[in-house]
């Protein structure tokens, strides 16, 4: 707890008078209430694209990979684009909940619930994709440090795809640890306000018997910061070993030493972009725009205009590295990026990446909601093109002129795509409804810091001198509160 | 103070606000009157040396079981790549670990982080008595959302009278008393 007079300098990260109780109330109402009808159309509509994604998926299992759009020249579209895309979205929600925490940015706090649960859902999107890429999934149990059963042939450890895979499990996992540990206070909060027995019950099993006394707070906070710690170098980590799939390989476009910080600074872009795009969306649909403000949203877009510079720099490095390298395969390919038959490819992404991003220097355009919802949408589109840039332009014309091919995606491509969206917005529209979207328990703590505080009783006036009683001198009573027994 | 109205084992006071209740825990503490426990909706800095609670060293968990994860991947890497069935990849060395160590830095440092990261919380949950199931230990269930629980034993504090404990805490702002 902060005794820090609210800054001046500063504007307020949360909005309106508010006593503790009112934080609880305004988070818990979307859980204690039945959505609205609009919920339930999205829904539908984002359960149905699931369902449609689902059924393409077992239409790929059951027929092979030939239902996609892949050719002997391109082997890796679609599936690794968007691979990429959602593992780098995810990235955002470990920066705001990690690294910000380590930074005590204390903006960070009405976002990171949500943006958490974020990355868990773009976690398991991406995920899909390498496992139905594998074609036969029933032996993905390969990619496992298991001997095959002739010899004891192992797993490949010089490999980037097995980095990939201890990579991508110990982010998963430790991201949803660290979300659930950071839930279960919150979960308490909604047990012991639940009327229903049903829902007692839920969040009492949910909660795992939080009681929330002194000690276990003083766990909490270490936990917290030490996860905190982990995370930070294992999100950095994560996309650097993406990025290594393709520049440990002698592909041209690929082959770069650029490619670890360029790939982590576009992953912290894309997804700050997406937890802008949903908490637009959320702040509004749930009432949330006391905790979601301004200030939160400029933040966010400062980040955005951070790594989408560092990013555009990375665009620039690769084309001059390109030209100064003198390989003629590099300077080709980066020649047929910019001009060949995907330029309108290259094209988006340079305009989306770095133009849009750089508007964000006008104050007024950075503190507007409309217009960071339109350049976030911008931003995401962009960052799946690069992807696809990268990918797709790198392979479709090879060494061997004569395989060169286009990609074109067919229907089962495009619908795994938009399905893998449509879970992402189921996954997202039943937190939004079942879960405290806002850490309330750990934004009451900067409540009187940054925020106008509502005391529910009157201060009490007395100095501690006064209160010691008579029959409790001589006992070697101190005043000094802060010293140890 | 003569005559003893009530002998409860437990008095909570119950506070509205987190400032209050850490005065509050002080003036106990000059009174040399022990808190047993606060339980509050968030975490109240600066109450556990007021409380007598010494800093919690759960971290060492998180370098313990680090290690762990760490030697165990190595153990593991060795094995299966240097000792059982080593690679081949495009002529690189890899006969010795040392030689092969680059490439194996990924996944060391995965397993570490993996290992550290959930070692500590499993150690977590356990210390703190939270696994799926178990029921609640709050004394009033507001404290997990606006109100901050004191709670004192007194057992552990034979030599202070019960009108004793609750003028102290009236006079620090308790809102409410309750005795169990």
């Amino acid at each position: 707890m902060s005794h820090a007079p609210l800054n001046a300098l500063r504007e307020p990260l949360i909005l309106g008078e508010k006593s503790y109780h009112d934080i609880t109330v305004d988070i818990c109402r979307p859980i204690e209430t039945r959505a609205n009808k609009l919920w339930y159309v999205v829904f539908g509509l984002s359960f149905i694209t699931m369902l449609w994604g689902i059924g393409l998926i077992a239409y790929t299992v059951g027929t092979g990979l030939g239902v996609w759009g892949l050719n002997k020249s391109v082997e890796w579209a679609w599936d690794i684009t968007n691979f990429v895309w959602w593992i780098g979205i995810g990235h955002a929600g470990t920066l705001i909940s990690a690294i910000l925490l380590l930074f005590r940015q204390r903006w960070r706090m009405s976002i990171n619930r949500a943006a958490e649960a974020m990355t868990i859902f773009a976690v398991i999107c991406a995920a899909l994709y390498p496992v139905f890429h594998m074609g036969r999934v029933w032996v993905g149990y390969w990619v496992l440090p298991l001997p095959n059963q002739y010899g004891s042939l192992w797993a490949n450890f010089n490999s980037p795809l097995l980095w990939d895979v201890f990579a991508i499990s110990t982010y998963f996992s430790v991201s949803l640890v660290f979300w659930y540990i950071g839930l279960i206070p919150d979960f308490a909060t909604i047990r012991d306000r639940a009327i229903t027995p049903a829902a007692k019950k839920a969040y009492t099993l949910l909660s795992f018997g939080w009681t929330g006394n002194a000690k276990a707070w003083a766990r909490f906070e270490e936990v917290s910061l030490v996860l905190a710690g982990l995370s930070t170098p294992l999100v950095l980590s994560v996309h650097t070993i993406v990025s290594m799939d393709f520049a440990t390989s002698v592909i041209p476009g690929w082959h770069t030493t650029i490619f670890p910080p360029y790939f982590v600074a576009g992953a912290i872009f894309s997804g700050f972009a997406m937890v802008l795009t949903l908490m637009l969306i959320v702040r509004k649909v749930l009432g949330l725009e006391a905790y979601i403000t301004v200030a939160h949203v400029e933040a966010m877009n400062k980040i955005i205009i951070l790594t989408g510079s560092i990013v555009g720099v990375a665009y620039l490095t690769e084309l001059f590295m390109s030209w100064y390298s003198g390989v003629e395969y590099e300077q080709y390919a980066f020649l047929n990026r910019a001009t060949g038959p995907y330029w309108w490819a290259y094209w988006s992404m340079m305009t989306c990446n770095v133009v849009t991003p750089q508007l964000f220097w006008f104050p007024k355009i950075r503190k507007s909601f409309v217009a960071t919802f339109i350049i976030s949408i911008f931003v995401n589109i962009g960052m799946w093109f690069e992807r696809f840039v990268i990918i797709v332009t790198s392979l479709h014309r090879d060494y061997l002129p004569s395989s060169w091919m286009m990609f074109h995606p067919s229907f089962v491509d495009i619908g795994i795509f938009v399905g893998s969206i449509g879970l992402f917005f189921t996954l997202f529209l039943l937190f939004a409804r079942t879960f405290p979207v806002i850490a309330l328990n750990e934004l009451k703590t900067i409540l009187k810091a940054t925020g106008k505080y509502k005391r529910t009783s009157p201060q009490p006036e007395y100095k501690i001198e006064d209160l010691i009683l008579n029959s409790r001198k001589g006992q070697g009573a101190t005043i000094h509160g802060e010293e140890h027994h | 103070m003569s005559e003893v109205k009530h002998n409860p084992s437990i008095i909570y006071g119950i506070f509205d606000d987190d400032d209050d209740v850490l005065q509050s825990a002080k003036v106990f503490r000059a009174n040399r009157i022990s808190v047993a426990n606060v339980y509050s909706p968030f975490p109240i800095h600066g109450i556990d040396p007021v409380i007598g609670h010494p800093r919690t060293n759960i971290s060492v968990a998180a370098f313990v079981f680090g290690a762990t994860g760490f030697s165990l991947a190595v153990l593991m890497i060795w094995y299966m790549l240097i000792s059982d069935w080593p690679i081949n990849v495009g002529g690189k060395p890899n006969w010795t670990f040392a030689a092969n160590f680059p490439a194996f830095v990924p996944v060391l440092f995965e397993s570490t982080v993996f290992c550290a990261a959930h070692g500590m919380s499993i150690t977590y949950l356990l210390l703190n008595r939270l696994l799926p199931g178990f029921n609640p230990r709050n004394p009033d269930p507001r404290s997990t959302d606006d109100k901050f629980i004191m709670e004192i034993n007194m057992s552990d504090n034979w030599d202070a009278k019960y009108d004793e404990v609750v003028y102290l805490l009236k006079q620090t702002g308790a809102s409410e008393i309750k005795e169990r």
